[in-house]
């Protein structure tokens, strides 16, 4: 199961001020598939998943000792540089959080941070994005619209076109679908599974059916310790650890 | 009544609810009048110099030569309308980028530092007397200009610099308020992407809260157009157009404060002089109005 791993995490503990929020964590994380963080809220999910592209740095107070490394690079060594791991580990959120800026503009957004001018290649890049966020058809007509004019539903797949438009290996899902109503988180569900193919996914989520449907690999948090990982249908159909069989039949969180 | 009476007192909260009412309506019947009045009174005296006095509105406004107590007196206020316009507004281009810095480096370069430090001594800054600030703008800006630029130190820019410190208070809490309200996502979807700290700033920050930095702008023109004293103190009080932002000039507020006191009620002297009175106040109403239209976009 680790054999084509590309994030490779281990011992790593994180720190907020005295709060010790992730224990002893290590797992390796494969490539072009999706794996599910699942647990109780506050267990820590966010803060691993965040440790992935250093989104905990601007947090005062964190300290972390263990390693992160990302294709073999540890990405917390001094030689990182932290945009350019954030470009290629895109992240989308729990609420849907696009810029108050035109269609086109919040997916040409990241492009441009990294140094695109060109017109042509512009479009091209939103047009792809778009596509591959299965949003184009339903905004093609109407890129210059304000992208607060769209649905919550599609808002959030315009974020993910946004991160995307970078050109990722990894996309990290935070809750992406909680703020959303069925047919959107569906929608989004159908969209990871494409996605799998080409990117990375690893997502948190506090749906249990949610992480059962779409992951591979699941991961079971409980206060900032690793209960259990292992592939979604095993966890799910045979847990070996008590405390996840209390979970996802229900017995708590 | 005897059944209403035993109504009220079954239930206190009814007759202190109509207290409340009736005073809280006494209060704004007050404001009401006492705004009402001013506004009739300053335009009453300000518009009886062209209706009885028969000085021509244009002339006023265009008129390059004020010189009220001449043979045949002249009022021309537009030296004293464009000294008022270019000390503020050249005040606010001072202010401005500097409120807004000191407002990026509170809100998102040292929150700590900024609230305990900083936020406090930018009040302090506010509540600083108007005379205080002239007399230091006297002391230190107006010898500084002389020494450095041809011309006496006097004038525009004097005024304008003395201006800008004292309005930054108001562009600076605007803008903290602006940055302090923007949504926490935006910024972190934008650092997601991998933007540097500057480019959060520069492309997402400052043109989500424009309008909101527009109104602290505005307000802080608003503030410097009707500030009296202090411009007074430091730029020269001479009635025609410089040549240069270090000669002397003046204001409508500075011209109304020195000629005031020498001219009796009921003169035309006195009369031109609430008709400075109420272009100023005319233009106050101007800045609430376009105030006004700005918050109503940033909350769009
Ligand atoms: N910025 C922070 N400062 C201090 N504690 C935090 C911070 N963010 C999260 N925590 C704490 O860390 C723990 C894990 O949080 P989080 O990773 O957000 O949990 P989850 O995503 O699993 O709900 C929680 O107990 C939370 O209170
Ligand atoms: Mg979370």
């Amino acid at each position: 199961m680790t054999a084509n791993a590309i994030i490779d995490i281990n011992d790593l503990n994180l720190y907020y001020g005295d709060f010790h929020a992730l224990k002893n964590v290590s797992m390796d994380i494969p490539e072009k598939a999706i794996t599910a963080f699942i647990g109780p809220s506050g267990c820590g999910k966010s803060t691993l998943l965040r440790t992935f592209n250093r989104m905990n740095d601007m947090i005062a107070g964190t300290r972390i000792d263990g390693t992160v490394a990302i294709a073999g690079t540890d990405i917390y060594s001094n030689e990182v540089d932290v945009e350019t791991l954030r470009k290629r580990v895109g992240m989308v959120f729990q609420q849907p959080n696009p810029f108050p800026k035109s269609i086109y503009d919040n997916i040409a957004y990241g492009p441009r941070l990294h140094g695109v001018t060109d017109r042509r290649r512009l479009d091209e890049i939103v047009e792809t994005s778009l596509r591959s966020a299965a949003l184009w058809e339903e905004v093609k007509d109407h890129l210059k619209r304000s992208a607060l004019s769209i649905s919550g539903g599609q808002q959030q797949r315009l974020c993910i076109a946004r991160a995307l438009a970078v050109e990722p290996d990894i996309l990290l899902m935070d809750e992406a679908t909680s703020a959303l109503d069925p047919i959107s988180t569906l929608k989004i569900e159908e969209l990871a599974q494409e996605l799998k193919d080409r990117y990375t996914i690893v997502m948190v989520t506090h749906n249990m059916h949610q992480a059962a449907r779409v992951s591979q690999q699941t991961v079971f948090f409980l206060n900032g310790e690793v209960v259990e990982y292992a592939e979604t249908e095993r966890l799910f159909s045979n847990p070996t650890d008590q405390r996840t069989e209390d979970y996802i039949s229900g017995r708590f969180g | 009544m005897a059944k209403s009476y035993d109504r009220l007192e079954g239930k206190p909260h009814l007759t202190e609810e109509w207290v409340g009412k009736a005073y809280t309506f006494v209060c704004i019947m007050f404001l009401v009048i006492t705004i009402s009045s001013m506004v009739y009174f300053v335009a009453s005296k300000g518009l009886s110099t062209f209706l009885v006095n028969g000085v021509n509105v244009g002339d006023l406004l265009t008129g390059l030569k004020w010189n009220p107590e001449a043979d045949i007196p002249l009022f021309g206020a537009l030296p004293f309308i464009f000294g008022s316009f270019s000390t503020s507004i050249l005040a606010a281009i001072i202010a401005a980028p500097l409120g807004f810095c000191a407002a990026v480096f509170m809100v998102e370069i040292a929150p700590k530092f900024g609230r305990k430090y900083m936020q406090p001594v930018i009040e302090l800054l506010a509540g600083i007397p108007s005379v205080v600030y002239g007399f230091v703008g006297l002391s230190v800006i107006v010898p500084f200009f002389r020494d450095t630029f041809p011309g006496q130190g006097i004038g525009i820019a004097a005024g304008a610099v003395v201006l800008a410190v004292m309005i930054l208070p108001t562009i600076t809490t605007i803008a903290t308020d602006a940055l302090a309200a923007l949504p926490a996502g935006l910024k972190e979807g934008s650092y997601a992407l991998g933007s540097t700290r500057y480019q959060t700033i520069s492309r997402i920050v400052l043109p989500t809260t424009l309008p909101a930095q527009m109104t602290g702008i505005v307000l802080g023109i608003a503030r410097a157009f009707g500030e009296a004293l202090a411009v007074q103190m430091v730029i020269g009080n001479a009635p025609h157009i410089p040549h240069s932002l270090f000669e002397s000039t003046s204001t409508l507020t500075s011209a109304i404060t020195l000629s005031m006191g020498n001219t009796s009620m009921g003169s035309v002297h006195n009369n031109a002089l609430w008709s400075l009175a109420l272009i100023l106040m005319l233009m106050t109403f101007v800045f609430v109005f376009i105030i006004r239209m700005l918050e109503r976009r940033s909350k769009l």
